[in-house]
């Protein structure tokens, strides 16, 4: 290939690569967070009359469920109308990073349930979401990485907080946080 | 002081982009997008609808003046348009690419292609 050829090439590399570099910045998807953040609401409100520990967990652990479906959904959605591929670099990286601390809390989960420790698990849903969303935020746009710390801080806080309290942070995180800040990145950074 | 110092970086900048830097191998290219620094604001806004200015700043890793000078160009050109805007009391500024802009960025794609199928058939 000649000189000219072998710029062109450079060229079209360097329009690819800055595309999927700019792409990661809207690799969360914003409607996607406001839905999960109904969801959330719901199951809140759904966990307020369980009965046992047990039946409270369950809701939410279905909800954990659902939630990650709707993730998965909507970042699809939002990766193809942007013309991003959902496993190119800064998709996969975005996933690699949030993965770890939800994998964290899947198996403190597991282990709290069996001590009969329910009075923590909001804490410490709250805590290592926020550490999944900072770390995998920390590549993309700054609304996402404050989102992450506020999610700690009320991590921090139910942590030191009543074990009855622990349905309203879930509500005021999964919930509220989630909604506010996907109406956020929805209106400025489409969709 | 502060001020004269970002003046500095803005005449630096100035100067780093003299029409030297344009290569002159692709004579039937459009110049406007054919430079780096405006070909990464055009792709950048490809994936995105808007991008902030210190977004776009980071993404190229390139520096106020700079990124300004191209952004400028390429919104006389009516490539991309600018917006202002308050969040709070710190202005912000945001570029969104226009419907010109992306047909401009197609065209280019299609010239690249050319140059590479022409070379590849030697």
């Amino acid at each position: 290939m000649d000189r000219l050829g072998s710029h062109a090439d450079d060229n079209l590399r360097f329009i690819r690569a800055t595309m999927e570099r700019a792409g990661s910045f809207t690799a969360v998807p914003g409607w996607g967070g406001v839905v999960m953040g109904s969801t959330a609401l719901g199951a809140a409100g759904v966990s307020v009359g369980a009965k046992t520990p047990e039946e409270w967990l369950g809701v939410w652990l279905a909800e954990a469920c659902l939630a990650l479906a709707i993730g998965v959904l909507a970042t699809a959605r939002k990766a193809r109308r942007t013309q991003t591929e959902l496993f190119s670099g800064p998709a996969r990286r975005f996933l690699l990073t949030l993965t770890p601390p939800l994998g964290a809390g899947a198996l403190l989960t597991l282990a709290l349930e069996r001590a009969g420790l329910f009075g923590l698990l909001p804490g410490i849903w709250l805590l290592l979401y926020g550490t999944a969303v900072v770390t995998g935020g920390a590549m993309s746009v700054r609304p996402v990485l404050v989102m992450g710390s506020l999610f700690m801080l009320l991590g921090a806080a139910a942590l030191s907080s009543p074990a009855s309290w622990g349905t309203a942070y879930l509500a005021a995180g999964f919930g509220g946080l989630q909604i506010a800040f996907g109406v956020v990145i929805a209106r400025r950074y489409g969709g | 002081m502060k001020l004269n110092q970002k003046t500095g970086t803005r005449n630096r900048e100035l100067r780093r982009i003299a029409p030297k830097r344009v290569p002159r191998a692709l004579p039937e290219l459009d110049r406007l997008i054919h430079e780096r620094m405006r070909l990464g604001i055009v792709s950048a806004l490809a994936a995105n609808e808007t991008l902030a200015f210190n977004e776009l700043k980071s993404l190229l890793r390139s520096t106020d003046g700079n990124l300004s000078v191209h952004a400028r160009k390429l919104e006389d050109a009516g490539y991309v348009v600018c917006t202002k805007s308050f969040e709070g009391r710190m202005p912000k500024t945001a570029y969104r690419l226009t419907a010109e802009g992306r047909r401009a960025l197609e065209r280019y794609l299609g010239h690249l292609e050319a140059v590479l199928q022409h070379a590849r058939g030697r």
